[in-house]
């Protein structure tokens, strides 16, 4: 009886070292396959960070090529030949359009909103050149679907799809929300030529803007509330400027008014600097 | 197109856009619903008597991921196929967690690591992006890193409950899997920050005991 409970027990204990070693046996081989795994996981992480890296390249030449055509633009009020520098500004844009197309190529088969982060400066910045560019030829705003059709990349190699860029209304909203600054930068220099008409189409420009923003409200994104409060500033400050040409313009000759309120706006600057 | 309807159209967009996230919350909130009923179950084996009753624990957790898998299945419902990571973020932090319970229920079960594949399979969701609702290989990553720290605090509690040998499983699991991360070129990334994090403080009880 006794030799027969040692042998059960015994049994048991071999039973239970059984199973720890088959439990052992099991870790190892998953661990295993987890090794081999790791080298895949990071060749998929690295491949990613690549792409971010190379996006945000992209989007930084964006920028910059973008804000180099705003400065162009700039100089429309003063030069006697819109047009020239009106030609000159498509053709940098081209330029940028060449890295958006690169940023298309780098998408080709990803997942938009996943490196969306990495070229969103880069695009908005487009949108503020492209749009200031077109309020400066047509006094309107282009519309979202006009700059997209820009975006639509004909491949020259035959085989494969037509590439195009997407901007979100995101993107072009907030786009839109710097095309406003730049519009009251345009205003002011204007009134400094002795531009009469520039700053009352400017405004009227600008309270749609505003209006239509207030009407989106804070239903957008969070980016959209913030850049309403500078969008207001501008406003204030472009009618403030017709406000002045209208009371003093008709007391003032008109080669003095370009005094008067170049003096203004540069007490305005200073207030600026002061808050 | 004038002004005012170019707004009007934006303001389309947007209120679509905040319908779909506002559908993706509800659910997700079901989700981490669920999620935390696993883990205050699971929480369980801290206890000394709870090693004994890990099995049934381990099946009642696996029936609880039933009731994932559906939820998991309307959340793909809500919005377009191929715009996952436009809304990631959403369900981003529950589905590390449930990454985390999976891996979690796995090792208690046969003290192995779950696999990415076998992650998805528990959660009826696909691998490969291509296919449909996925799991993102960082998220399962984060998942794995959270049971890593879960683990440590496990060992802790098994030598308390009595049981000496679990510990040294637990170390050589753990130390294995700390290799395998450290072959990944982790770059100011917030995964890098949690393994670094896990490890020191799973290290640290490693070698309390």
């Amino acid at each position: 009886m006794l030799t027969y409970i040692s042998h059960a027990n015994k049994a048991l204990r071999e039973r239970e070292r059984e199973r720890e070693r088959e439990r052992e046996r099991e870790c190892i081989r998953t661990l295993s396959l987890y090794m081999s795994t790791m080298p895949v996981f990071q060749q998929e992480l690295d491949t990613k960070h690549d792409k971010h890296e190379r996006l945000v390249k992209l989007s930084r030449d964006i920028t910059i090529e973008s804000k180099r055509t705003i400065f162009l633009l700039h100089r429309v009020t003063s030069v006697p030949d819109v047009e020239e520098v009106l030609t000159e500004a498509d053709l940098k844009l081209d330029g940028v359009r060449l890295n958006i197309r690169m940023i298309a190529e780098e998408l080709r088969g990803e997942d938009l909103h996943q490196f969306h982060r990495a070229f969103t400066p880069g695009i908005q910045e487009y949108v503020e050149a492209v749009s200031f560019h077109h309020f400066i030829r047509h006094r309107t705003l282009i519309s979202l679907e006009e700059i997209n059709t820009k975006l639509v990349f004909i491949k020259e190699a035959v085989g494969r799809p037509v590439l195009t860029f997407q901007v979100t209304p995101t993107d072009y909203l907030l786009g839109v929300a710097d095309l406003t600054g730049e519009l009251m930068r345009m205003c002011i220099s204007s009134v400094g030529n002795g531009d009469m008409d520039t700053p009352f189409q400017v405004s009227m420009f600008l309270r749609q803007i505003h209006d239509g923003f207030s009407y989106i409200g804070n239903t957008g994104p969070y980016e959209v509330s913030k850049k309403l409060h500078t969008l207001r500033q501008s406003l204030s400050k472009v009618e403030d400027a017709c406000y002045t040409l209208k009371v003093r313009g008709s007391e003032i000759p008109k080669h003095m008014l370009a005094d008067v309120f170049s003096s203004r706006t540069a007490m305005m600057d200073q207030d600026e600097g002061v808050a | 197109m004038s002004v005012p309807e170019m707004f009007s159209y934006i303001q389309g967009f947007l209120s679509a856009d905040q319908e779909i996230r506002e559908d993706i919350r509800k659910v997700v909130q079901v989700l981490e619903q669920t999620a935390r009923e696993i883990l205050t179950l699971l929480q369980s084996v801290h206890q000394p008597s709870g090693f004994k009753e890990i099995p049934s624990k381990c099946q009642k957790a696996r029936e609880l991921f039933c009731t994932v898998r559906t939820h998991l299945g309307e959340l793909k419902t809500k919005f377009p196929v191929d715009q996952y990571y436009r809304f990631h973020e959403h369900w981003r932090f529950v589905l590390q967690r449930l990454a985390f319970l999976a891996a979690f229920v796995v090792y208690l079960e046969s003290e192995s690591l779950v696999t990415r594949d076998e992650v998805a399979q528990i959660l009826g969701i696909e691998v490969v992006r291509e296919k449909g609702f996925h799991l993102d290989v960082e998220d399962y990553l984060a998942g794995v890193l959270i049971m890593a720290s879960e683990l440590s605090r496990l060992a802790v509690n098994s030598v308390t409950a009595g049981d000496y040998s679990r510990p040294l499983r637990i170390s050589n699991f753990i130390n294995e899997l700390d290799s395998g991360f450290r072959l990944l070129n982790l770059k100011n990334d917030p995964l890098l920050f949690l393994n670094a994090e896990g490890s020191k403080e799973t290290k640290r009880r490693g070698l309390g005991i």
